[in-house]
């Protein structure tokens, strides 16, 4: 298991950091003259000049790459800019709100599409077989945004369930928290929901059709003990798929942020882009890529733990 | 999802021809089939279509409702928003369409080729499609849209790269499936090069899921299309249901109409897309779904029907009902295929006694793992028994609840199965595999379950229990797998074993041990023991009575030395002429193994001689073939 675990470590410290270096070189080709759009269009050469300078932009590329990797792993991702803030102390207070509904979504999807998967799965052909398939078919393709203007007018405003915007910091209040970051957790969970369900719900009749299944059966094992079973067998499908919808949901909850106005990285990373703002556009993007690499690890390992041809092969 | 969609295509079960007619015969998907050709009639005929400018401003129109002149009204800034609505649909599609081409072009090739040439292709292709899945792309074309001055087209290639994983994951899937498909081979050998054989077979294959896929991908990337739009990115002037649902989110409280239109728009649209992607998916799968529960009870009260009105049953009992561990009367098993029943089992009585070894014997198709599964109550989907009555331990149990029936499994009736690799749940360890029904189902304790669980293993013959049930299935060869199922089916003390060719997947060395074991186990614990065979060899090593089942129907049932010197049945005498072919091919091979511990025992005690205990034998061999 050890041995494992640091593969898994060391493919994804890899993957980090060749996406840190496409990012880096490919943001300042996207940006090749970043002076000019941060001073604007009025702007003369010696200005630009003195930008460039005073940024290091006048430095070789390859300097440039050298000098920011050096201080990214040490978590230093530089001054923004657009307003000379700390890249990672922007992070540090608008990556939590963007995290906490991603991560709550997730946790509805896995226990909501695990539940649904189960009950289908168990009972092929069945009418909530059909529904939950019909559901699965339409609410994957619809955006999460799309979802969130239903609930918003339906649950906010129609029904006034819950706040239809802003968000209250945990530590303020708690039950304040939850409430401002449920109906954007529900809205990008629905398309997940619906994907890890499908999965499962496959995964779940292919393993009922095994024959070791027939052979736990013949031991007189209850109808509970066996649906243990299965599912133990049939989770890695919709584990994988759960950890790919964690990107999707990271995507997601950009446009979910700006609907219910919650100051996440959504607005940071539409400002950040629009106004060349190299050193936050790359500290957002690392750090997500991190997150989502953090995940990726933790299903390896959980995938380790319930398939054990996984951990000793 | 996708991939769930995807997952089970059979490309043999896909011309296009009987396709497109069976998709004809989806409501739902003929429904989602002609909206979205309206859609794209729309999109297409836009100019012709629109009454107006869609960004002609009238001031009088701002916010107006439904008119004569302007059906849906104006929206925040004066326009048309029916005409936007219809030039937003050309949009959509414009973008969905190039997303799904550049997705397309960077995927489908990649993955066909990491399928087809495998190796370090499939690996760097693999590394860079998870790669490109880990990067959130939201962020990526924010800034896309950023440094390309909110160039539409662009953005909409962006999108697609970030869809490629999808088609490449599919393509290589399927290419890897069909790579190996004798008619690949053939290509290969009549000489055509890679990329003839890739372009003739291959794209054959691989199309199918890629439609699907591609209907799915464009819902998709339309999603993120108008999601970009609604965060205010792309041209003002172009019309799209993105903006237009940032206009009406802005106006929610005042005007929702505003985003009505263009959110249902939007949802429709990818909704038919999804629809559509998974009736083809329906078509195209070879998945066989468990039959309807009114299919199901259709089906079993013409069987109810049937079950008095059938032929003469086939076969006999020779035991009183107290007198036998299991008695069968008249059973039949049927399989519902649509809406007509395939019979399989066509009324067979037998009867088996405590301390009884009987074999039933047939090809395979004869029906004989039918009778058994039946006896046990574990029939596959879809197939249903009925019997005039079968009688386990005295007790009538064709009357009994499903429940009832599932409590016999385990504490009166033990089952070893065929093939000892597939039938070990892979996930747990032997010890938990074992240990679990002993407490689950016969309430031990856990130092109690633990303690009979080793006994069981030791007994069946593995030297080193403590390491077995440790172990995980995986790491046990055929041997000791079987083994252990055996040690799993005696475990719980039945009264009743139920072997179903129990060493038909083993080596020929391994098969005579397990045999010897099974009539050791069967007289140590006075245990019935119904042995289903295609070998009359392993009827004459162990049985005291055969069944001999042919299509169905048993043949010819009676004493083994009777069976063997006087077949009754031509057919019996074939098998058993067939049979012995075979046992003499088997005592060739054990001479060839001679010094081989059991092929000397095997050759010193002939068959049905012996009742040692060849324990200490077994472990040697077992020890031999532990470490894998």
């Amino acid at each position: 298991m050890l041995r494992f675990t640091v593969r898994r470590v060391i493919s994804g410290a890899i993957l980090l950091v060749a996406i840190s270096i496409a990012a880096f070189f490919l943001s300042h080709w996207a940006f090749p003259n970043p002076a000019s759009a941060i001073l604007g269009d009025n702007a003369t050469p010696s200005q630009e000049a003195a930008l460039n300078s005073k940024l290091g932009l006048d430095q070789p590329i390859i300097t440039q790459f050298f000098s920011w990797i050096g201080h990214a792993v040490t978590g230093d991702f530089g001054t923004s800019w657009a307003n000379s803030r700390s890249v990672t102390g922007e992070l540090a207070s608008k990556l939590p709100v963007t995290l906490s509904i991603v991560i709550f979504a997730t946790l509805i999807s896995a226990v909501v599409g695990a539940a649904f998967g189960i009950v289908s799965g168990t009972r092929p052909g069945s009418a909530i077989d059909r529904v939950v398939k019909m559901a699965a078919v339409v609410l994957f393709a619809l955006p999460g945004f799309w979802v969130s203007l239903v609930l918003v007018i339906w649950f906010a405003i129609n029904l006034k369930w819950f706040p239809a915007v802003g968000y209250v910091q945990p530590a303020k209040s708690f039950a304040g928290w939850l409430d401002s970051i449920t109906l954007p957790a529900i809205a990008l969970s629905l398309g997940a929901i619906v994907s890890v369900a499908e999965q499962l719900r496959n995964a779940v009749v292919r393993v009922n059709g095994q024959e070791y299944v027939r052979t736990l059966r013949s031991r007189g094992l209850s109808r509970g003990r066996l649906i243990t079973h299965i599912v133990r067998n049939a989770s890695p499908a919709a584990l994988t798929v759960l950890a790919l919808q964690f990107v999707g949901l990271l995507g997601g909850a950009i446009i979910v942020e700006t609907i219910f106005n919650l100051p996440g990285i959504g607005a940071v990373t539409m400002s950040a882009a629009n106004s060349a703002d190299i050193p936050m556009i790359l500290g957002i993007t690392v750090v997500s890529v991190l997150f989502v690499v953090i995940v990726n690890l933790l299903l390896d390992l959980l995938l380790g733990i319930v398939n054990p041809k996984a951990r000793t092969s | 999802m996708t991939e769930a969609l995807t997952a089970d295509l059979d490309s043999r079960a896909t011309r296009p021809g009987t396709v497109w007619r069976r998709y004809l015969r989806r409501p739902a998907g003929v429904i989602a089939l002609a909206v979205f050709v309206v859609i794209a009639l729309i999109g297409v005929l836009a100019p012709l279509l629109s009454p107006s400018d869609p960004n002609f401003v009238t001031l009088s129109l701002t916010k107006a409702p439904p008119s004569a002149a302007h059906w849906l009204g104006g929206d925040s800034s004066g326009r048309d928003i029916l005409s936007r609505l219809i030039w937003g649909t050309r949009t959509t599609l414009y973008g969905a369409l190039i997303a799904v081409v550049s997705g397309l072009v960077v995927g489908g090739p990649a993955g066909v080729a990491a399928g087809y040439f495998g190796g370090k292709t499939d690996r760097i292709g693999t590394w860079i499609s998870d790669a490109l899945q880990a990067i959130p792309g939201m962020i990526i074309l924010l800034i896309v849209a950023a440094a390309s001055g909110a160039d539409f087209t662009i953005i909409m290639i962006a999108i697609g790269v970030f869809m490629a994983p999808g088609y490449f994951r599919i393509a290589r899937s399927t290419t890897l499936s069909v790579r190996n498909e004798p008619y690949i081979d053939a290509a290969k050998v009549a000489g055509l090069t890679d990329l003839r054989t890739m372009s003739r077979h291959i794209i054959r294959a691989v199309y199918p899921p890629i439609i699907i896929q591609t209907a799915l991908t464009a819902g998709i990337a339309m999603g993120m299309q108008a999601g970009l739009q609604f965060l205010g990115i792309g041209s003002a002037v172009v019309p799209s249901w993105g903006a237009m649902m940032n206009d009406g989110f802005r106006n929610m409280l005042t005007n929702p109409l505003l985003l009505l239109w263009p959110a249902a728009a939007l949802g429709v649209t990818i909704a038919v897309l999804a629809i559509i992607g998974s009736t083809l998916a329906d078509l195209i799968s070879v998945r066989t779904d468990r039959a309807t529960r009114r299919q199901r009870t259709a089906a079993t009260r013409r069987r109810t029907a049937m079950a008095g009105s059938g032929g003469p049953a086939s076969g006999r009992t020779v035991y009183d009902i107290a007198g036998s561990a299991a008695r069968i009367e008249n059973l039949r098993v049927s399989y519902a295929k649509g809406d007509t029943d395939i019979e399989v089992v066509h009324g067979i009585t037998l009867d088996v006694a405590p301390g009884e070894v009987l074999g039933i014997v047939g090809e395979s198709g004869s029906g004989k793992s039918q009778t058994v599964f039946s006896l046990l109550d574990l029939l596959p989907n879809g197939g249903n028994a009925v019997a005039d009555a079968i009688w386990i331990n005295g007790l009538e149990v064709t009357g009994l609840s499903t429940a009832a029936r599932a409590k016999l499994l385990g504490t009166q009736i033990g089952y070893i199965p065929q093939e000892p690799m597939s039938n070990l749940d892979p996930s747990y360890s032997i010890g938990f595999q074992l240990v679990e029904p002993l407490r689950t189902v016969h309430s031990m304790r856990r130092r109690e379950a633990r303690a009979r669980a080793v006994a069981v293993l030791e007994r069946v013959g593995i030297t080193d229990p403590e390491r077995v049930m440790r172990s995980y299935p995986h790491q046990l060869s055929g041997g000791m797998a079987q083994r252990v199922l055996i040690a799993g089916a005696i475990a719980g003390r039945p009264s009743l074993l139920v072997a179903d060719e129990p060493t038909t997947a083993l080596d020929v060395t391994v098969q005579a041990e397990v045999l010897e074991l099974l009539r050791e186990l069967q007289a140590e614990y006075g245990m019935a023991l119904l042995l289903v065979t295609h070998n009359f060899g392993v009827v004459a090593d162990i049985c005291d009575r055969v069944a001999v089942m042919s299509n169905g129907h048993l043949v010819e049932v009676g004493d083994v030395d009777q069976i063997f010197e006087h077949p009754a049945d031509e057919y019996t005498a074939a098998l058993i002429g067939a049979s012995l072919d075979e046992s003499e091919s088997r005592r060739e091979l054990d001479e060839r193994h001679a010094g081989h511990p059991a092929a000397d025992r095997m050759a010193a005690a002939p068959a049905g001689a012996s009742t040692e205990r060849p324990a200490s034998v077994v472990a040697e061999h077992s020890r031999g073939v532990m470490s894998r």
